[in-house]
């Protein structure tokens, strides 16, 4: 237990000197994926695609922020997602919200939505995953109510047609893929993301060493809520017009889920790679036969975790140790 | 009386639903496993009762029968071929989660290729075209005769797993695996037999699907597995029994709000389940696992 708090307390130190190359690192890890997707921007013409697929990485890391580095798999993850296209679309029709600050107000909603459901981290393992399931369809069937339909316009759905602008919505995705690859980038160096891992690998030894484990969990759940209500609102704006079953689509909490894994949770780069490899063959493939897709897409899942359970990016550590 | 209707029919509901959530349980107390493609076995179980009945004439009931067999078998090497290295992996609960998620996409994806994206049905006349009387209430014969069979199938899960060797083995590695392990259970036989009885179980709850919630879909194989979380959330994960009493509370808080409030009807079910989570985490009648 101590040698925990003597390296929660290296760990501290380390943040203050560390060593260039590192900083160097960082900083590119944060700037030169958007940066990417400008330039991909002017190569490849399918906006839409490059702008979903940053929604994705942006929806990966969040994932990862909770996944990889507490170990609670939020199942409902798209609740958020939810919550954020809908707290821009709401904003927009009811307070004629500039469209900047109802993007805002979009992350702000999900990060709402996670402060309403943090005691849902008192579960945990498949509790809290299920849980989490049930908490995104009560959102789900609450805003798709046809009671609800002056508020939210129920099953209709939401049209953002008067603010649509596809161009700046572009900009806005590849401000948030900075700010997601930012988040994960301080957690990973951070006190605080030094913290997740000890809760992670032995709560109790972290709680004796002066980590408090509640306030962790929940600020790494309210991050990774805001980084999903952003990803929502910015998606929301893109596509201008869609419906509540859209967004809360379970399926985008388990693309998230599985683009992470794949590259490997709990490291910076890995649910990018994820994001970017696996949504790029989902296109590739799927634009021809959907089933064909799916079948290949399930079989690589069930590969991925059978035979690569730590992501893409274990294979090269693996290989480094072998030659040394 | 429509309390009193609503009332028989989430009881005869609920008892489908428990049947429905059964076997996820079983595998789940078992091998701390989440098997999310107990849905698309509820799917196939539903097309092969539709494929027997238009070919042949099977009447669904012998249907229940037939599919126990093969679902046993396939239950066996699944545990063998995929179960059993995910259970030794870092994090079972998890990696099991996400693998048969992508079990349960392969399994979508050559339904909708070997039976395309129709809907597939049977006449509910097989059970009688006219409604039986209970307290005055008119139900569906086929009703009646899911929440039979579901009935039946606890009775006999009952009797497998506190009457015979096989079902004393399988509670030991519920309760403890090393404990288990340590006097002499074969972990691996137990849980294969467990996975196939609980495919067995979501196959015979497809066949019923067809008279209870409508034709079977190649795609619906994920808002089946959701439910029947709720379901077994309500009751208790790993606690086969408390299943029964979840499915009769889902089925309940779903005819009651359908009759009263039907455009609550979606939301209630959820709401219930949140509410018990946070009050009672261990569901009705499940084991403690709360922590920090």
């Amino acid at each position: 237990m101590s040698s925990i708090a003597q390296r929660l307390r290296a760990g501290a130190g380390a943040v203050g000197r560390r060593p260039r190359r590192q900083v160097v690192g960082d900083v590119l890890l944060v700037v030169v994926p958007p940066a990417g997707f400008l330039v991909a921007s002017l190569v490849y013409n399918n906006q839409l695609l490059l702008l979903t697929m940053m929604v994705y990485v942006a929806l990966a890391q969040g994932l990862n922020v909770i996944f990889g580095f507490t170990g609670y798999l939020p199942f409902g993850y798209v609740g958020f997602f939810g919550a954020g296209a809908y707290g821009t679309a709401l904003s927009v029709h009811f307070l004629h919200a500039p469209i900047a600050l109802a993007i805002l107000l979009g992350g702000l909603a999900g990060l709402l939505v996670a402060a309403l459901l943090s005691p849902l981290l008192r579960l945990t393992g498949a509790y809290f995953a299920i849980a989490s399931l049930a908490a995104a369809e009560a959102l789900y069937y609450l805003i798709s109510n046809p009671q609800l339909t002056a508020v939210t316009n129920g099953p209709y759905g939401v049209n953002l047609a008067s603010v649509y602008n596809s161009g700046a919505a572009y900009l806005a995705a590849v401000v948030l893929v900075g700010v997601a690859m930012l988040c994960v980038v301080w957690v990973r160096r951070s006190h605080f993301g030094m913290a997740l891992r000890a809760i992670r690998a032995d709560p109790l030894a972290a709680r004796l060493a002066g980590v408090n484990v509640v306030r962790a969990r929940t600020i790494a759940w309210l991050i990774s809520a805001t980084l999903a209500g952003l990803a929502g609102a910015i998606y929301a704006w893109a596509v201008s017009v869609f419906y509540p079953e859209a967004v809360f689509d379970l399926s985008i909490s388990v693309f998230a889920i599985v683009f992470a894994l794949f590259g490997g949770v709990g490291t910076v780069l890995g649910p990018l790679l994820g994001a970017v490899i696996l949504y790029g063959v989902y296109n590739y493939i799927g634009v021809s036969q959907p089933q064909d897709f799916q079948l290949i897409y399930g079989v690589l899942i069930v590969l991925i975790v059978l035979f690569l359970p730590n992501g893409l990016l274990s294979i090269r550590l693996r290989r480094l140790w072998r030659g040394r | 009386m429509l309390w009193l209707f609503a009332l028989i029919a989430g009881v005869l509901f609920g008892l489908y639903y428990g049947l429905a959530a059964l076997g996820l349980n079983l595998i789940f107390g078992v091998m701390r496993m989440v098997n999310l493609a107990h849905g698309d076995v509820i799917m196939l179980g539903g097309f092969a009762a539709v494929l027997l009945f238009d070919r042949f004439g099977v009447n669904p009931l012998v249907t229940v029968l037939l599919v126990i067999p093969p679902s046993l078998l396939v239950g066996y090497l699944t545990y063998y071929l995929l179960g059993r290295r995910v259970q030794r992996s870092r994090d079972p609960e998890m990696m099991s989660l996400v693998m048969f998620f992508g079990v349960s996409q392969v399994i979508e994806a050559v339904a909708v290729i070997a039976f395309g994206n129709n809907e597939a049905s049977i006449t509910s006349a097989v059970f009688g075209a006219r409604p039986f009387s209970i307290a005055g209430q008119g139900v569906p014969g086929a009703w009646l005769v899911s929440a039979g069979v579901g009935l039946v199938a606890l009775l006999l899960l009952f009797l497998y797993l506190y009457r015979t060797s096989l079902g004393r083995a399988t509670r030991a590695i519920m309760s403890s695996p090393d404990e288990a392990r340590a006097v002499g259970v074969n972990p691996d036989r137990i849980s294969a037999l467990t996975f196939g009885i609980g495919v067995g179980l979501a196959a015979i709850a497809g066949i019923l699907s067809l008279f209870m919630i409508g034709g079977t879909t190649p795609s619906e194989g994920v808002d089946l597995t959701v439910t029947a979380f709720a379901v077994i959330v309500l009751g208790g994960l790993g606690s086969p029994m408390g299943t029964f009493l979840g499915g009769i509370v889902f089925g309940l808080a779903l005819m009651f709000t359908q009759t009263f409030a039907p455009a609550w009807s979606g939301f209630a079910p959820f709401a219930i389940l949140l509410a018990i989570m946070l009050l009672r985490p261990t569901g009705l009648l499940g084991r403690t696992v709360r922590s920090v």
